[in-house]
């Protein structure tokens, strides 16, 4: 009942608020609370190489480019100071099967947190 | 070992790169010429993926085809055409070729070519693809099946240190360091302290990267301009247009000012050579590479 209620719930908050695609693993927290998924792209880590001098976005030129937001709101918005930390931490791919289910549920049972058996981030001393 | 490793690892030379022409049909016939034109002055050149959203023959094959004449791939794949599966098949297919650099990309979007339709993939983005690469190198796939003997790359990627926003860019360039890339490639920047920020941070923060800034051989105002108006991420400034509009000479005017900005990009930290990229039937080639005191090799 719960995990199909819940998914309802989340998306009708987190819709008008955030644009929220239900992927499932929120980040939001993590990129300034906006939504990574709302770029044209789905990056997850940063910007691509075609954001326009005026920091809106390639693919759609009349709106601001989601991780120029992100980085502005990260540093002016009054975050919890690990929340900013988490800003340039490595987000794994995202798991297509959580696509739709409630990130809430997958926070509490941490599913949003497994990754695939081989990913692993390296500390820099690669 | 590839000869991008060898010179940025172990000496401390200056490497000079290129961009592959896009392979349409011709066959052949056609990559030798390219190669003849390019094997005398670059270290490696990039075998691109569908460059600007236009489709070509694959990444892989011109990889291949290059190797077969001499010149040393750096083989690009951009996330926005193939998923995970098919990226890391690409890794390996370079693997079992011998194409030892691999560059990650974001791509272009699909509304930059001439397939704007197309659905675009994004499955991963550069920074997760770039992780990937560097997993491989331990002996397994993304899934944790073991590749016995794991390829051996030499990863690099890219960076537009021209775009906003600016500050995070270098953060960025942290973070694919981080992944496992050893060297960005930069994109086309006319805004010498934009690129004068952005090394310095990088140098900083990442001491270790090195940088490629990218400079590109014109011959006149117009494709200031075109590049300006067309492809996003990249800003002339209007002065820089006018310089070259306003000489009697605009050949001469946008060759000075291309050696000035290679000139400036060399001077700063971090960087550790040149990208060089042309519009095609650019016959200065020869003459700037001389100019920056560069001797054909072999």
């Amino acid at each position: 009942m719960l995990k199909k209620l819940l998914p309802f719930v989340e998306h009708v908050i987190k819709k008008p608020v955030w644009d929220c695609r239900m992927c499932g693993q929120c980040v939001l927290h993590s990129t300034g609370m906006t939504c990574p998924m709302t770029c044209p792209k789905t990056l997850r880590n940063g910007p691509c190489g075609g954001v326009r001098e005026n920091g809106n976005c390639e693919v759609i030129p009349e709106m601001q480019c989601v991780w120029a937001k992100a980085y502005d709101r990260k540093v002016f918005l009054p975050l919890p100071t690990v929340w900013k930390e988490h800003f340039n931490e490595l987000r794994p791919p995202v798991d297509m099967r959580l696509q739709g289910s409630s990130s809430w549920i997958n926070l509490v049972t941490k599913r949003d947190q497994q990754t695939p058996a081989g990913w692993s981030t390296t500390d820099g001393s690669h | 070992m590839s000869v991008m490793r060898e010179k940025l690892e172990n000496t401390n030379e200056s490497v000079f790169t290129a961009e592959f022409p896009s392979i349409d049909g011709a066959g052949m016939a056609k990559v030798e010429k390219s190669a003849a034109r390019l094997a005398p002055w670059f270290d490696g050149v990039n075998a691109t993926d569908n460059p600007a959203a236009h489709a070509h023959a694959s990444n892989t094959s011109s990889a291949i085809a290059m190797k077969m004449h001499g010149i040393e791939p750096i083989m690009q794949i951009v996330c926005r055409d193939k998923n995970r599966l098919a990226i890391q098949a690409d890794m390996m297919g370079a693997a079992l070729h011998g194409i030892e650099n691999i560059s990650l990309l974001t791509g272009d979007d699909v509304t930059a070519g001439d397939e704007p339709e197309t659905r675009r993939v994004f499955d991963i983005d550069s920074t997760q693809a770039i992780n990937i690469a560097r997993i491989l190198t331990t002996g397994q796939y993304l899934s944790g099946r073991k590749i016995n003997p794991a390829p051996d790359f030499y990863v690099s990627a890219v960076e537009n240190a021209a775009a906003p926003p600016f500050e995070y860019r270098i953060e960025r360039a942290l973070k694919k360091y981080r992944a496992g890339a050893k060297y960005l490639q930069l994109q086309i920047c006319y805004h010498p302290e934009r690129l004068e920020k952005f090394c310095a941070g990088v140098a900083k923060i990442a001491p270790d990267l090195k940088l490629i800034p990218t400079i590109v051989l014109v011959k006149s105002a117009k494709p200031l301009g075109f590049m300006n108006d067309k492809v996003p991420g990249i800003d002339v400034p209007l002065d820089t247009i006018k310089r070259v509009e306003a000489a009697e000479d605009q050949a001469k005017e946008a060759y000075a000012l291309t050696l000035e900005l290679a000139k400036h990009a060399l001077t700063l930290p971090a960087v550790r050579g040149l990208h060089v990229t042309d519009f095609r039937h650019d016959d200065s080639l020869d003459s700037f590479m001389y100019d920056l005191g560069q001797k054909p090799r072999n």
